[in-house]
């Protein structure tokens, strides 16, 4: 097991290598001094990196092209900032008041209620969480189009889709009660995530402990199995991408779980609203208001068909291949790094790669005549 | 939210381009800036070792270490000229210069046989034993007319490197 995974991180890396857009020029002849001088390449890799790096383009929101540069151009934009936020923002957080009202009114009650008839209570519990995303996705005017089959509920089968913001799960689960894995997060939206999230069944993760994997994937297999429980989304990138690009899909968690994988492709319009939530800048309470004060979310969902591992597939060739797919039908860009490297550093990996090239093409040139 | 914290004027884009011998356009200059802006994402004027190593394509670089030395606290006036070198404007002399300062560490216009054997280990890592890296500098150096002690100054450096032209080439992107 462990030295099938080796030979499959340096397959991987050596793509990596690849996609880094940058030809050694492979040298030949006896070895020179100037060839040991020569360090063109690399710092011509690194001065490449420094200007522009393709990991860093994931992560970019692109500030929204001003039309109203002119004189008929901008009263209408004055009036449409009018309209924004003083109609269109207080009706919808009416609207979203009346949601949470209707919402805590019904749950409260059939939650204690029904303590006794779990089945019938959980039905309502998702009726009522799929209503309450449904207000919550008209308080942005959220314009989604759904394409291809609805999630049923089966046993052995997880839902995995490309991730923009947390909104992403909002748009899904007002579809279909999904249970989903979430990094905890402080404040109302970590309140959120332990009462009312837990009846769809969530699961929790820490990213900065690393032991958690294990239990981490005992809990998704349980869950799997289950014919009860909610069908299981998971955002494999494992962050938020700007919705141009996907970094690589985590091969832990979905797609070692040994059952079906149904991808899901979320493509955001940027007409009215960039939906990029980029957690380093803002809150997501920010965010929310930003799309609260904007004309439109306006969003695709395909549902994708399903996929299984291929005789004499790694899970890691599995998760780029669903990735594919997603990316395709999304008409993003895959870039070869992986998400988390926004919280830390790549691993020594990738460097001895580069170096071990280095020494064997330098020890290569010394036997020659 | 923008990503630049204040706009370049007319003025500050033609002193950088002057500051940096011509090397870039007006319009790579404001690239750049837009690119200095994002790395500097603390906003204090210069782009930290942390900030550079957070690109992830940059860290991998068996160089980075050495450069991050030479990139320290860089307004971007000077990491414009730091880049210059790259830029297809850049003459050949300026480019074994660069390579020159890369090797030369203390700065003090000679490279010795230890600054060489520095950049050596930091490209081939563990996986050429020491002894044999100084066995391969010692060889190449002598066939080239050096010894072991020699002193090498840039025009060394041109002599050696000046030959069949550098290909260090880099394309600022221009929305």
């Amino acid at each position: 097991m462990n030295s099938s995974s080796e030979v499959q991180n340096q397959k991987l890396t050596s793509q990596l290598d690849l996609d880094l857009d940058f030809e050694f020029d492979q040298p030949s002849g006896k070895l020179r001094l100037r060839d040991l001088l020569d360090i063109s390449p690399t710092l011509t890799e690194a001065s490449g990196a420094i200007i522009d790096d393709s990991f860093t383009r994931c992560f970019k929101s692109n500030p929204p092209e001003t039309w109203n540069w002119n004189v008929y151009l901008f009263p209408l934009w004055c009036l449409g900032v009018v309209i924004r936020y003083c109609f269109l923002f207080p009706a919808r957080v009416l609207i979203l008041t009346i949601g949470w009202i209707i919402f805590l009114s019904s749950y409260i009650p059939v939650h204690f209620l029904l303590k006794g008839h779990d089945k019938l209570r959980k039905k309502f519990e998702r009726y009522l969480v799929e209503l309450i995303c449904s207000f919550f996705v008209a308080s942005w005017t959220g314009v989604v189009k759904y394409h291809g089959p609805r999630p049923s509920r089966r046993p052995k089968q997880v839902f995995v889709a490309n991730h923009t913001s947390m909104i992403d799960f909002i748009i899904l689960e007002q579809m279909t009660a999904f249970a989903v894995i979430m990094q905890k997060h402080p404040g109302w939206v970590g309140l959120l995530q332990s009462t009312i999230l837990e009846s769809v069944g969530c699961i929790w993760f820490n990213r900065t402990e690393v032991k958690d994997r294990e239990i981490l994937t005992k809990k998704l297999r349980d869950h799997v199995q289950g014919a009860e429980n909610n069908p299981l989304l998971i955002f494999p990138e494992g962050t938020c991408v700007n919705n141009n690009y996907t970094v690589m899909f985590k091969k832990g968690g979905a797609f070692e779980l040994d059952c079906t994988v149904c991808p899901i492709a979320i493509k955001y319009n940027k007409i009215f609203v960039d939906a990029f939530w980029n957690s380093r800048k803002q809150s997501f309470t920010k965010h929310l208001l930003r799309l609260m004060t904007s004309w439109a979310v306006v969003c695709d969902v395909w549902y994708l068909e399903p996929q299984n591992i291929k005789p004499g597939e790694t899970a890691i060739e599995f998760a780029e291949r669903v990735r594919d797919i997603i990316s395709v039908r999304a008409g993003l860009k895959k870039v070869p790094w992986d998400g988390l490297l926004k919280y830390s550093r790549p691993s020594p990996k990738h460097r001895e790669l580069k170096q071990q090239s280095f020494s064997e093409s330098m020890l290569r040139r010394l036997e020659e005549k | 939210m923008g990503n630049t914290s204040s706009m370049l004027t007319q003025y500050d884009i033609e002193e950088v381009q002057e500051h940096c011998n011509h090397t870039f356009s007006q319009q790579e200059i404001v690239s750049l800036y837009q690119r200095f802006c994002q790395l500097d994402r603390n906003g204090g004027g210069f782009i930290s070792a942390e900030e550079f190593l957070s690109v992830p394509e940059f860290a991998v670089n068996p160089l980075s270490q050495r450069l991050l030395r030479m990139l320290d606290g860089l307004n971007f006036k000077e990491f414009v000229a730091f880049l210059s070198a790259f830029s297809p404007r850049a003459t050949l002399q300026q480019k074994v210069e660069f390579i020159f300062k890369v090797y030369d560490s203390d700065g003090n216009g000679k490279v010795t046989f230890s600054d060489m054997l520095e950049v050596l280990r930091d490209l081939s890592g563990q996986f050429i034993s020491e002894q044999q890296r100084e066995q391969v500098l010692t060889h190449v150096l002598e066939e080239a007319g050096y010894t072991k002690n020699s002193l090498l100054g840039l025009s060394d450096f041109m002599k050696i490197l000046g030959n069949n032209g550098l290909k260090m080439e880099v394309e600022v992107p221009v929305d």
